[in-house]
């Protein structure tokens, strides 16, 4: 019953939304729906429901770990959304608040889908709905970021809807009884026919790779991010990365199951190394902070992309990295859109001395700053030793001593940027912005999601541990 | 009475050209929705007619055929254009790089790992040559809406090849991939008139405001 309510109440909360004249009222349904949600996944996160062989719906391990890092996500910045509105309550919400709800239930349905067909159908909702999020500040700049944005990712898709294709047509060449519910897939995957499933595989990493922002199919990813709204940023860099990374643990599942599983990490841990070495050439000397975070989310799938390439005590690593990236960045967007608001501004010039100005978004995005490079002692810190650990024990030293240099190039890119917005003297005469000042909404946000980033590196609950551990064996499991 | 389905996949390739030959837009969009058209008849010719096959058929025939068209004439009523000028690759290279798509697509299809059913058939082939024109059109055309025609041309591509899967996939997937198409190009018609009001054209070169 559970499992329904998770796509149930966003839909109804969107239809809410479209029908409830109020503007000033409308916003408080995000929360509603949010927190309802979260009590839900949090429900189903930890006490699996076995499901029907042949279900469309059900959620395994992996399926509960990105429904939970989605809608815990999704419950802390709808806090933050009240106290968007607030400060514009003279903007249209309808449109907005319609397609962040509907956003929240296909992102669920990614995650409960048993069907690649369903899961591939969630997926591209999931672009063509966030589509008018982006484009939510009606401007020339963000016009040109949602067009690249629905444009490319479209074409993604369209290819990993090919590559499905293909890898069912391997599935009638092996005379199997048709179909793409996943864990059919999986038990007769040995009988695929190896080259239309690994063709396939490459078009499914390509296409939901490109919603993932994995380098080099990443372009559109500085421009979405830098010129959505906070929120949206937040959203789609926790979010909707961990959905897209979703659909491709499932590819690499049927990989592994077919047990051409050396092939697809070869492939993953290409486009990882790749990300990341993207990333520390764009992030250096980067002045706008929205677009210096974009560049941040395309490392951190890049980390994702190498654990899961890796495997084994990796693979923990990436997963547990999974919920630290998805909580870490959804607090640092919304940072940034709080210093956007203020001065106007998301050139580093122009927001100098934030920590004066905007005592608690500035500390908090040092804070957050900090904890996504991989500091001690919040989570990523854990997870991205977790993940260095298992290179190591794979053997592969030139990788173990390649990957922490990136992520030390990395964090001293991203050091040059922030630390000047946050702690450099504040300008004698700042630019007229917006000067829309932080509120407790606001700043709520951030914070917890904060504190939870600093309680899973201090101690990591034991079902949450489980939970990752269940979600790596998963991947794991071979012919 | 033999089943014209060869002659079908052939008129779709001589579509393809003639999509990448013109430059009148509203002729683009006709040709488009007739490829569009010409797909849907597929599926009840192949598999026989049942509930499945008839139901695809119906639900592209709309889309691909009425509503997508309709949609795009809209967009070009609205934004006041009528023709693509100055294509990144003129007219005739890109018919010439066509042809040579084309020709790839016969050549590399005949070596692949085909069921016995599909030996020789047409559709592996016409599936890939459509992909090609439609990713070409995608790279080199500079207005939103020819862009968007690439994006039809390609999906259609990829619909070719579905229709030899048309049993591995449940009816209810089929009709939310249609769904999720026509959506994206409604937001995406919408998009366009934003740009048009912003830029007073929809040439996307002038998108460029964002970069390194």
């Amino acid at each position: 019953m559970h499992l329904y309510a998770i796509f149930a109440l966003p839909f109804l909360g969107a239809l809410a939304a479209a029908l409830l004249p109020s503007e000033r009222f409308r916003p408080l349904l995000i929360p509603a729906v949010g927190l309802l949600h979260a009590y839900y996944s949090l429900r189903l996160a930890f006490a699996p429901q076995p499901y029907p062989p042949d279900a469309m719906l059900g959620l395994d391990a992996l399926g509960r770990l990105i429904l939970l890092v989605v809608s815990l996500l999704f419950a802390a910045s709808s806090l933050y959304a009240v106290g968007y509105f607030r400060t514009h309550p003279t903007w249209g919400n309808r449109i907005f608040i319609v397609c962040l709800l509907v956003f929240l239930g296909a992102m669920s349905l990614a995650a409960a889908a048993r069907n690649f067909g369903l899961l591939w159908v969630a997926v591209e909702a999931t672009t063509v709905i966030s589509a008018p999020l982006i484009y939510f500040n009606r401007n020339r700049l963000s016009i040109e970021a949602t067009w690249k944005y629905l444009l490319i990712c479209s074409v993604g898709i369209a290819l990993a809807m090919l590559g499905l294709m293909f890898v069912a047509y391997a599935g009638l060449q092996a005379g199997q009884g048709p179909g793409l519910q996943i864990d059919r897939m999986l038990a007769e995957a040995g009988l695929l026919s190896k080259p239309w499933l690994r063709t396939g595989f490459v078009f499914l990493l390509v296409g939901f790779g490109t919603k993932m922002g994995l380098a080099p199919l990443h372009t559109w990813k500085p421009d979405a991010y830098g010129e959505a709204p906070g929120l949206v940023g937040a959203l789609l860099a926790g979010g909707l990365t961990s959905v897209s990374l979703l659909a491709v643990l499932r590819a690499l599942q049927i990989m592994t199951a077919a047990g051409e599983d050396i092939l697809a990490r070869q492939f993953l841990l290409i486009l990882g190394i790749l990300s990341l070495i993207f990333a520390a050439i764009f992030v250096i000397r980067q002045r706008d902070i929205k677009r210096m975070l974009a560049y941040s989310s395309v490392e951190h799938m890049g980390i994702l992309a190498v654990g899961l390439a890796v495997g084994k005590l990796a693979a923990y690593g990436a997963m547990f990295h999974v919920m630290n990236n998805a909580l870490t960045k959804g607090a640092l967007f919304m940072c940034a859109g709080n210093i956007h608001r203020y001065f106007g501004s998301k050139r580093m010039c122009e927001t100098r001395g934030a920590a004066a100005a905007l005592p608690w978004s500035a500390t908090l995005f040092l804070i957050g700053f900090l904890a996504i490079t991989g500091s001690p002692p919040f989570g990523p810190f854990i997870s991205q030793l977790t993940i260095i650990r298992g290179i190591f024990d794979g053997g592969n030293v030139l990788l173990g001593i390649g990957f922490p240099f990136l992520l030390l190039i990395i964090f001293i890119g991203m050091s040059t940027t922030v630390m000047p917005v946050v702690l450099a003297p504040a300008e004698a005469d700042p630019s007229p912005g917006e000067g829309a000042k932080e509120t407790w909404l606001t700043v709520l946000s951030p914070l917890l999601l904060m504190s939870a980033v600093l309680v899973l590196g201090l101690s990591l609950p034991e079902p949450l541990r489980r939970l990752f551990q269940e979600a790596a064996d998963l991947i794991e499991v071979g012919p | 009475m033999p089943i014209p389905i060869n002659e079908i996949l052939v008129a779709v390739i001589l579509l393809n050209f003639f999509i990448l030959g013109t430059s009148r837009l509203g002729t683009c969009i006709m040709a488009v929705a007739s490829q569009g058209i010409l797909l849907a008849l597929l599926p009840p010719l192949v598999h026989g007619v049942n509930g499945h096959s008839v139901l695809l058929s119906v639900g592209a025939l709309s889309i691909k055929g009425v509503v997508i068209p309709w949609l795009l004439f809209r967009a070009i009523r609205r934004v006041r254009i009528r023709r693509e000028v100055e294509p990144r690759i003129g007219y005739i290279a890109s018919l010439l790089l066509s042809a040579l798509i084309t020709t790839a697509a016969f050549l590399f299809a005949d070596r692949l790992p085909l069921l016995p059913l599909h030996i020789h058939s047409f559709f592996i082939p016409v599936a890939l040559s459509t992909l090609g024109a439609g990713f070409l059109l995608l790279i080199t055309r500079r207005k939103a809406i020819t862009q968007v025609l690439g994006y039809l041309v390609f999906e259609n591509g990829i619909f070719i090849f579905g229709i030899l899967l048309v049993e591995a996939m449940p009816l209810m997937v089929e009709a939310g991939v249609l769904l999720d198409m026509l959506v994206a190009i409604f937001v995406m018609g919408i998009v366009m008139n934003h740009i048009n009001r912003e830029f007073s054209t929809i040439n996307t070169e002038h998108l460029s405001l964002l970069k390194e």
